[in-house]
């Protein structure tokens, strides 16, 4: 469609997509559908049956040697020894002014951690991780891997019915992930996703990935679901995309993200910016990453200013019309002065004000199906 | 009446000295679901070519501009209560303003409708 196009490379199911009717757009440097039938029509799918998310440009990666918890620590906040076989942690790569360089998971194989990084950071993440793990460690970018995300309350019926393994699918539960058979092809599955809703990341050989998503697609409560309602679906679940709400101007403790530095991590310190991180963690950052509700119907995007009254208070780093809430809502940054829940602000569209409160995240209900729950 | 249309693709529907403006099938397909309109008051002064109105969908917000110069006379207001008449009736109940035309020769430049059809297939 646009110039763009060309310079995009094609994804393992590049012709699928386009089989199913799908606008491909240029994403993270990869070609990447952003929609099938239409945004909305997806992202409500996805929260009543399941949709399925083609991830494969996102970065998968192994790690693996002596020493590998120790040298892993040194660069994230995560408590990486505390990893159990088959658990998974959401973590951030961190420098050393405490700036987030990614968000990603972490989960414990047999003898390596696997790691998802995010597609259009992937190439400067494997660059820092080579850069600063000793030599003792190998990180192997599995390039041939492709991801797949299966998300919705049916999403369990639907992936349970094509896989068998040694254990039930339903032994993982949220944060866990293990090895299975997918019509007799191997996929490591994570009880995982980004759209606050139950599912899964299924991540299988990319030569035989389109057979795996044709039979997902073949299951009744299963449809194919583009890049535009993954990012609906994720803002309403109150998750930061990286490259919009993180960055290395922002770091964990204005973020929102405290819950990821373990607490080993908090007393013992050690990783990147840890010096300014802690002493956030007790004094408070001196901006927030808040949920904004905001009046009417006309939407605030990224890089629409806050104000309280004259004075601008901060930005939105994500925005747009929220398809289950039914209005528009906004993520942001605002001094912290004006972070807590109910406070009214304005934030500034073309040359109009909105009327908006700083309301709770996640702004729809996560459904993740936790261990021990019934 | 007689209709026209934009390489940005807004039509314009013109019937003696005033004329209807909206957006075409082609464009509402490509902005994908309609969550907001913002349409010129009556009164507004538009010059051909330039900003007029702003539609948002579910992914961002797009200009439509004027197709000629003009003042307009009315909005659709049914649009703020339902934007989603864009993407269901782009070329009739969805469509954004009424214009008295200031300039009536700037038609010239527009295409017709067998025009637009090639020029859309050419895209």
């Amino acid at each position: 469609m646009s110039a763009d196009d060309h310079i995009a490379e094609p994804l393992p199911l590049d012709a699928w997509h386009r089989a199913r009717g799908a606008r491909m757009v240029p994403f993270a440097g990869y070609a990447m559908p952003i929609q099938y039938e239409g945004i909305i029509a997806e992202h409500s799918w996805t929260r009543a049956h399941a949709g399925l998310f083609d991830v494969s440009h996102m970065g998968q990666l192994t790690l693996s040697g002596e020493g590998l918890d120790d040298a892993l620590e040194a660069l994230l906040p995560a408590d990486v020894k505390s990893l159990g076989l088959g658990r998974m942690r959401y973590s951030l790569l961190l420098n050393d002014d405490g700036g987030i360089i990614d968000d990603l998971m972490l989960c414990r194989w047999p003898d390596k951690i696997y790691m998802v990084v995010n597609g259009a950071v992937k190439a400067g993440d494997i660059a820092h991780l080579r850069a600063h793990l000793p030599s003792a460690i190998t990180l192997t970018h599995m390039t041939e891997r492709a991801l797949l995300a299966l998300q919705g309350p049916e999403a369990f019926a639907a992936l349970e019915r094509v896989t068998t393994g040694r254990w039930p699918l339903s032994a993982l539960t949220f944060m866990m992930g293990g090895p299975y058979e997918i019509d007799g092809i191997d996929a490591f599955i994570t009880r995982s996703g980004y759209t606050g809703e139950d599912g899964f990341e299924i991540s299988v050989d990319a030569s035989q990935v389109e057979k795996v998503a044709d039979l997902l697609c073949a299951q009744p409560e299963v449809k194919p679901i583009g890049l535009g309602a993954r990012d609906s679906l994720r803002l309403e679940a109150g998750l930061p995309l990286y490259g919009h709400d993180l960055d290395t101007n922002t770091d964990p403790v204005s973020a929102d993200l405290a819950f990821a530095i373990s607490r080993r991590r908090r007393t013992e310190g050690g990783f990147p910016g840890a010096g300014l991180i802690l002493k956030r963690l007790t004094e408070g950052a001196p901006t927030r990453r808040i949920g904004l509700a905001i009046e009417g119907r006309l939407p605030a995007r990224e890089g629409a200013e806050i104000f309280a009254g004259d004075i601008r208070v901060g930005t939105v780093t994500s925005g747009g019309f929220a398809p289950t809430v039914g209005a528009p809502i906004a993520m942001g940054y605002v001094d912290a002065a004006h972070s807590a829940l109910g406070t009214g602000l304005e934030i500034e569209v073309r040359g109009k004000r909105l009327a908006a409160t700083v309301a709770p995240m996640p702004f729809v209900p996560h459904h993740y199906v936790r261990k021990g729950a019934a | 009446m007689t209709t026209y249309f934009t390489q940005d693709h807004e039509w314009i529907s013109v019937e003696g000295g005033s004329a209807t403006v909206g957006i075409t099938d082609y464009a509402q397909a490509q902005l994908g679901d309609v969550v907001f309109v913002e349409v010129p008051p009556a009164g507004t002064e538009v010059a051909k070519g330039k900003e007029a109105a702003v539609v948002e969908s579910v992914k961002a917000a797009s200009d439509v501009y004027a197709p000629v110069s003009g003042t307009v006379t009315q909005a659709n207001s049914e649009l703020e209560a339902d934007p989603s008449l864009v993407n269901t009736s782009p070329e009739e109940s969805g469509w954004f303003f009424k214009l008295t035309l200031s300039n009536p020769a700037e038609l010239e430049g527009l295409m017709d409708e067998t025009a637009y059809k090639a020029f859309v297939a050419g895209l």
